[in-house]
């Protein structure tokens, strides 16, 4: 968060905004902490239910959109600078190699060099039909994960534990490419979970598949 | 009471036999009004099957699976989600406008995306978790 401010601090003249929204179940509480420590100015907006997911289809966080001057999204859901260099990482001691360092700080940078060229010359806009073409197709399953999600998430913070944890299991079952309803599920359960051994076991499952896809900038 | 759950909203209705309802109340938690040749929203009707009408009443479980949307319900059915249909979600993405929505801000405030139009929005999300 440290670096959208200082991205929307260099650009808040040039009619432009960042919309930060917290994916957090656990309610805006939880946030608090990290949202008054980045002391930000720009929108930190609070989703428990996870709405902007549903509507636009995201499956992890950080995953980001660029919108225009016009409302049209003109960059399709894209991992919003992070890699997978993680994946590579000394679980002991919890460091990465300094090259690993150097390349996840170096594609961080590209990323949010890119949002500034945008914001400054309209580069990296695509136009509408190579987004519509770079959209993930909600499917029946996952419209019904998300219904799923939502009794789930309601089911928990109502008292229905198990039940609401049954909810959201079957949610992450109909769509197991949402990283977030998984991590969601299991931080509600206990926090620290979501990034305990069993989300490094499905990490590990993912093989050659990326865990953040790299956006195509 | 029976709550019901939508994408962006919830309620409570007297429903009965899963989610038999009246039609101001199916009207209230669905957008979609009851008129002789269907359930209707602006210039469009979905026509209703004779058993999911009785009189006044409507049968919202049977609409919304028409309307090919998920309906799902907690174990004691008091409890029920009624989700998005894929085809909207998928034709909202792939229209002109970003879809619009409100969320509060960590003091409550709401703020609505459509507010930020004339500017470039850098839509982003995170977690703690």
């Amino acid at each position: 968060m440290p670096v959208w401010q200082a991205l929307y601090d260099e650009l808040k003249d040039k009619n432009f905004m960042v919309v930060a929204v917290a994916e957090e179940s656990r309610g805006a509480d939880h946030a608090r902490p990290w949202i008054e420590q980045a002391k930000s100015s720009y929108w930190q907006l609070i989703d428990t239910e996870h709405r902007l997911e549903d509507l636009y289809n995201l499956v992890n966080v950080p995953q980001a959109l660029w919108i225009d001057e016009q409302g049209r999204i003109v960059r399709p859901p894209e991992t919003a600078g992070s890699t997978d260099h993680f994946r590579r990482m000394d679980l002991k001691t919890r460091t990465m190699s300094p090259e690993d360092q150097a390349e996840r700080l170096a594609a961080r940078e590209a990323y949010l060099g890119a949002v500034r060229a945008w914001v400054t010359t309209g580069k990296h806009a695509l136009p509408a039909d190579s987004v519509r073409a770079n959209l993930p197709k909600v499917t029946p399953e996952i419209a019904e994960a998300r219904a799923r999600f939502r009794l789930g998430v309601w089911l928990r913070t109502h008292g229905s534990t198990v039940e609401g944890d049954r909810q959201m299991n079957e949610a992450s079952s109909l769509h197991p490419e949402s990283w977030s309803m998984w991590r969601q599920a299991a931080d509600l359960d206990e926090i620290g979970k979501a990034s305990g051994p069993d989300f490094w076991k499905r990490v590990q499952a993912l093989g050659e598949r990326p865990y953040y896809p790299p956006p195509k900038l | 009471m029976t709550k019901v759950l939508t994408p962006t909203d919830q309620f409570e209705v007297a429903a009965r036999d899963g989610l038999w309802m009246s039609a101001t109340d199916a009207e209230r938690v669905t957008g979609w009004t009851l008129k002789p040749e269907g359930m209707c929203r602006a210039e469009l009707c979905v026509p209703m099957p004779a058993s999911a009408v009785k009189g006044n009443e409507v049968d919202v479980e049977a609409f919304w699976t028409k309307l090919g949307g998920p309906v799902v319900a907690s174990d004691a059915r008091d409890v029920w989600a009624l989700g998005a249909p894929a085809d909207e979600r998928n034709a909202a993405l792939e229209g002109q406008q970003a879809p619009d929505f409100t969320l509060p801000g960590i003091d409550g405030t709401p703020r609505t995306l459509s507010q930020l139009r004339g500017k470039k929005v850098f839509l982003a999300t995170w977690a703690s978790w």
